[in-house]
């Protein structure tokens, strides 16, 4: 595997952006009654997270120069 | 329609299919296309990670706590983005290493320390036991339940019913025979399971896939879409609460120590190490891995909440266990076909698990705990038997069989007291007790083995406490009492609010204590001492594993003798000696040689038969078993120390240190070879100085010995002051003549001779100097003969110098020849693009060893004739020198008794004239 | 009784003044010109002392003198070695073969002449 320096770094930052994104306070922002979209507030927020990290990943992973 | 038997046929076809597919990609590895080199099976070969706990569980948690079953997927996502670094260097390690489990690993880094591994393999075992009873649990209740379609009926308790008659005693015995097939039929020396792998991969395709199909019917059958059964839920007050987490510390704790907890597990639950670590073919496969199973993870969960809704608003009354709700709401809505692919989804989830985790514990089991106990017990005397492969396959079986009894023990003993997920997350803060030794063995040199010990013991001990142990007691096994109470009546000891900590729950609480005591014991132990030779060697061959190319490091630090003959026997009798000798053959091909006899025994044969036999046995036991038949010399630590920061220091500039020593390297050829020039140059100048002062001292000996005598004695006859005068003369002549040739040669030699080049004619050359030697041939009475061809070309030469040339060639000529009787010829031709000249002679001739001495400088013929001949020595050389410098050569042809033909050509094309000013300087 | 020198060199000049100057001293002279000839002279007639030149042909004074040296009947066979090889490694070699004096090309006639009778005990 190509060990380049700027993804690893990249993925990292990633990572901890999931961790504040995944945890208190941020979370707790989310955490009241409410709908978006017909969907539960915290749910859309958790998912809509989860789903932006992995495209990131993805980004990170596949645009990378080999 | 849903019959047991149809159950059961349908299930052991899809068991086949399995297997078949394990079968066709180990045929297609063994031809050496595998099946599995590629990134995306390998994605989904992770997904492992999904059980029954997924499957069925999720639900059921969700159903609790609402999006409290999250954090066990987000903590992986999270991880996934540190794979880049982290486990991308245990992959490398582990390869380097051919690591087989997740005990051979942490033995391996801490000095490949039996103990160690034994340790590491216990934890996993005890640990992994309840999360394999979940499986049976899982995949026994939803055949009960599938069972009674269409009625909904909920399975009776574990224990109530008679040991015979219980399902997942038979599951058990199903999933142990099935494993056993398929994990050890054959044993390999890399202990990968190529097979497997493409099975594994195609179970997370079904999984998925079944799971899809419950959330979109759920979802979309029996409501319309998520904003439906989502408005539905805000109505009722227990559902409305689950859409939302309790806003207090101790949630969002517990939020924050599954999501950790999740992370160390994706790593070290032994199935993950297995297939993200040992069954890797390729570290490439890693990158889309990072993002892909992430992807699959966020897939499995998007109907989880939307199911547990659904099922809540189905069977309001909490009759129907939610973990079943994936199979019964299909069940209700009287969906036999998808009831029945929901069973198969949660059979190959609960397979899947249960075929990775016994492999990879049994491997531990046989390599990390009986094969050590076993080579130790001399009784046996299996140091004597030659082939062990089967005893090392036959291990593993029962270690299979083992572990399945035991979770199905387990199952009996404490599977009611807690739902999928509960018994999950035991298993889960089990094997998070291995992150402190694998993470500081591969960021931190100073880890000890015992310090491993220290924090693994105490960290297992306070896990067994604080959850394994209150388990027992929750199904009734244990009293009660100690939990309620404490150890002993101690309040302090409570095994769920140990000194007194209470507010969190039993999995948070039990994580904290146990890293606490298992980190600290590790930190602290570790630090008591230095590492010793062995853990610093392996400490640095783990952390620096990326500066350390394959092979070069680890040899480095052995030292000492031994035999082939004794390595390929002991490989032999645990791969068997086939497989031996055909491992050995390619090592040796790989360094060129062609058979094994011409094998050396160096440190990195031992080297490459301890990793080999690592492979089959694991990595401590391999190094017990090398160690005894090779004499090792123990380094001492300050060798390993100085070798490490030598390799370090080099290995900093190791890049410009290779290119400059290349380029010094050439340099110093050249210097060599410029230095072994001016050498032969010194040493020929030296013979020649010596050669020049005995050619002027010996006239100058004639000369001063009768100017003396003359100068003496002034009354010396006329006779012989004429004689003496005379003799002087000629001397002083002889003198005059040598010095101006060395001069001449000095010149051309130097490239300081004029040179008057100009067209000449070859004829004109010839006849001008045959008539300067007339009075020569007169002398001796010679015949001469001319043989000139007309029209030859003319050339461009010196005019001057040829004449010197056949002055030189014609005395020696006339020199050699026998007076009345000699006869000399002269010929003059042209062929192709040169001009040639031939002196003949009908002399003596020339031996062919003098033939290449009469062109050095003084050497004459003369040596080896009576008379000394006349002559400086330096004719022949000079003539050689003009005509080379004109492009042509010189050369003589001749054998004794025969005469001598002296020849040379002068090139006809005008380009000679640059190119031998080339040849001249050398 | 004259004492009696044979003269070995391969330049004919040098001869023939080694020759005149021996003769002038009143001494008894034979002549060789290679290594074979003087070796075969000295069987002949042995000479009291040798004049003996290094480069010679066929056998070369080394092997002369260590032929002579090697013959016990020999011994008494004065050796002076002429050479135009003024190396030290040359005279070294002269000497540890027997010769009894070591002249240089070109030499003084005089130093020479004193040399032959200081060698003879004339002096």
């Amino acid at each position: 595997m190509n060990r380049s320096i700027i993804t690893g770094q990249r993925l990292a930052a990633i990572f901890l952006l999931g961790c504040v994104l995944f945890n208190y306070p941020l979370i707790a922002l989310f955490n009241k009654p409410g709908e978006i979209v017909d969907i539960p507030l915290l749910y859309f927020y958790l998912f809509g997270a989860w789903a932006l990290l992995i495209g990131l990943m993805a980004l990170a992973i596949e645009r990378r120069k080999e | 329609m849903l019959q047991g038997w149809v159950i059961a046929s349908v299930s052991f076809a899809y068991l086949g299919v399995l297997f078949g597919i394990a079968y066709f990609g180990d045929k297609r590895a063994d031809a050496g296309r595998s099946v599995i080199a590629n990134p995306t099976i390998y994605a989904l070969s992770l997904a492992v990670y999904c059980t029954t706990w997924t499957f069925y569980g999720s639900v059921g948690r969700a159903a609790t706590t609402g999006i409290g079953f999250l954090p066990i997927y987000l903590g992986p996502t999270l991880m996934a983005g540190l794979w880049w670094y982290v486990m991308l260097k245990i992959i490398r390690i582990s390869k380097a290493n051919r690591i087989t489990s997740i005990a051979d690993f942490i033995s391996s880094r801490y000095g490949k320390s039996q103990s160690l591994g034994g340790l590491v393999t216990i934890i996993a075992v005890v640990g992994i036991v309840p999360y394999i009873s979940l499986q049976l649990k899982a995949v026994s209740n939803s055949f009960i339940i599938l069972l009674n379609y269409p009625g909904i009926v909920m399975p009776a308790k574990a224990g109530a019913q008679p040991l015979l008659q219980d399902s997942a005693l038979y599951i058990a015995m199903i999933l142990a025979a099935f494993t056993i097939l398929f994990g050890t039929r054959h044993l390999d020396a890399t202990e990968r399971h190529e097979g497997m792998v493409a099975a594994i991969a195609f179970e997370s395709l079904v999984k998925l896939l079944a799971f899809l199909a419950v959330g979109i019917f759920v979802t979309f059958g029996i409501y319309n879409g998520f904003g439906d059964i989502f408005d539905r839920a805000e109505l009722v007050p227990k559902l409305k609460a689950l859409m939302t987490v309790a806003d207090s510390g101790a949630s969002y704790g517990s939020w924050w120590s599954l999501t950790f907890l999740s992370m160390l597990s994706i790593m070290f639950l032994p199935r993950q190490f297995q297939i993200a670590v040992v069954e890797n073919v390729n570290e490439r496969h890693l990158a889309r891995a990072i993002w892909l199973f992430p992807l699959y993870l966020i897939l499995i969960n998007i109907f989880v909440l939307p199911i547990a809704v659904g099922g809540m608003l189905h069977f309001p009354d909490g009759s129907v266990d939610a973990d079943t709700f994936v199979l019964t709401l299909p069940m209700v809505e009287r969906q036999e076909a998808l009831a029945l692919f929901v069973f198969i989804g949660g059979l190959s989830a609960a397979t899947g698990m249960v075929i990775v985790e016994t492999i990879a514990l049994s491997t531990m089991v046989c390599n990390d705990l009986v094969m050590p106990v076993l080579l130790r017990w001399k009784a046996l005397r299996l140091h004597e038997e030659q082939d062990l492969s089967w005893l090392l396959l036959s291990i593993r079986r029962w270690a299979i069989a083992a572990i399945l009894l035991l979770g199905y023990i387990y199952f009996r003993a404490a599977g009611e007291a807690y739902a999928l997920v509960g018994i999950g997350l035991i298993s889960f803060a089990a094997v998070a007790q291995f992150a402190p030794a694998i993470f500081g063995g591969i960021y931190w040199k100073g880890g000890t083995r015992q310090g491993a010990i220290a924090g693994l013991t105490a960290g297992f001990a306070v896990w067994t406490y604080t959850l394994l142990l209150p388990s027992f007691a929750k199904s009734g096994w244990l009293s009660l009492d100690f939990i309620k109470e404490g150890l002993f009546g101690v309040t302090l000891l409570k095994p769920q609010q140990l000194f007194g900590l209470a507010g969190l729950d039993e999995i948070s609480h039990s994580l904290f204590w146990s890293m606490l005591a298992n980190i600290g014991c590790y930190v602290a132990v570790s630090l008591r001492r230095r590492p010793d030779v062995v853990e610093t060697s392996q400490g640095t061959l783990f952390v620096d594993v990326f500066r350390h190319t394959e092979g070069a490091g680890r040899s480095r630090f052995w030292r000492g003798s031994a035999q082939v003959q004794d390595l390929l026997p002991l490989i032999g009798r645990f791969l068997g000696p086939e497989r031996a000798r055909e491992a050995f053959l390619a090592y040796a091909r790989r360094h060129g040689q062609t058979s094994i006899e011409q094998l050396q025994a160096n440190a990195d044969l031992v080297h490459f038969a301890e990793t080999l036999l690592a492979g089959a046995i694991g990595g401590a036991s391999a190094r017990v078993m090398v160690a005894s038949v090779v004499k090792e010399e123990p380094l001492g630590i300050d060798e390993v120390m100085n070798i490490l920061d030598e390799a370090s220091q080099v290995r900093a500039y190791s890049r410009q240190l290779e290119q400059k020593s290349r380029e010094l390297e050439a340099a110093t050829a050249e210097l060599r070879a410029a230095n072994e020039r001016l050498k032969e140059l010194d040493r020929m100048k030296d013979d020649f100085m010596s050669t020049v002062t005995h050619e002027l001292r010996t006239p100058l000996t004639s000369i001063r010995a009768f100017s003396e005598i003359l100068l003496e004695d002034p009354k010396t006859n006329l006779a012989n002051r004429k004689k003496f005068l005379a003799i002087i003369v000629k001397e002083t002549e002889r003198l005059t003549r040598l010095i101006n040739q060395v001069l001449d040669m000095a010149k051309i030699e130097s490239g300081n001779a004029e040179w008057h080049t100009a067209e000449i004619d070859l004829h004109e050359v010839i006849e001008e100097s045959v008539a300067a030697t007339s009075s020569l041939f007169g002398d001796k009475r010679l015949s001469l003969d001319m043989a000139l061809e007309g029209g030859v070309p003319k050339v461009m030469a010196d005019r001057d110098r040829l004449i010197q040339v056949m002055l030189n060639l014609l005395s020696n000529a006339v020199k050699f020849c026998e007076a009345d009787r000699g006869r000399v010829a002269v010929k003059l031709s042209a062929g192709g693009d040169a001009v040639r000249v031939d002196v003949e002679d009908n002399g003596p001739g020339i031996s062919e060893q003098d033939q290449r001495t009469i062109f050095e400088k003084f050497r004459q013929v003369g040596d080896t004739m009576t008379a000394k001949p006349q002559g400086t020595g330096l004719g022949l050389p000079i003539s050689r020198q003009i005509i080379e410098h004109f492009g042509g050569r010189l050369w003589v042809e001749s054998s004794p008794g025969q005469g001598a033909t002296f020849s040379f050509t002068l090139p006809l094309n005008r380009e000679g004239d640059t190119r031998h000013e080339e040849r001249t300087e050398k | 009784m004259s004492k009696r020198i044979l003269i070995v060199d391969d330049e004919p000049n040098i001869v023939v003044s080694l020759e005149f100057l021996m003769k002038r001293e009143g001494f008894e002279v034979a002549v060789a010109a290679d290594g074979e000839a003087a070796l075969r002279s000295v069987e002949e007639k042995k000479p009291d002392l040798v004049l003996l030149d290094i480069m010679l042909p066929k056998k070369n004074g080394f092997e002369v003198c260590q032929t002579i040296r090697a013959n016990p009947e020999w011994q008494s066979i004065k050796v002076v070695m002429l050479t135009a090889k003024g190396r030290d490694t040359e005279v070294a070699k002269g000497t540890a073969l027997g010769a009894d004096a070591y002249m240089t090309k070109p030499f003084s006639t005089k130093d020479l002449i004193a040399q032959v009778r200081q060698i003879l005990d004339m002096a």
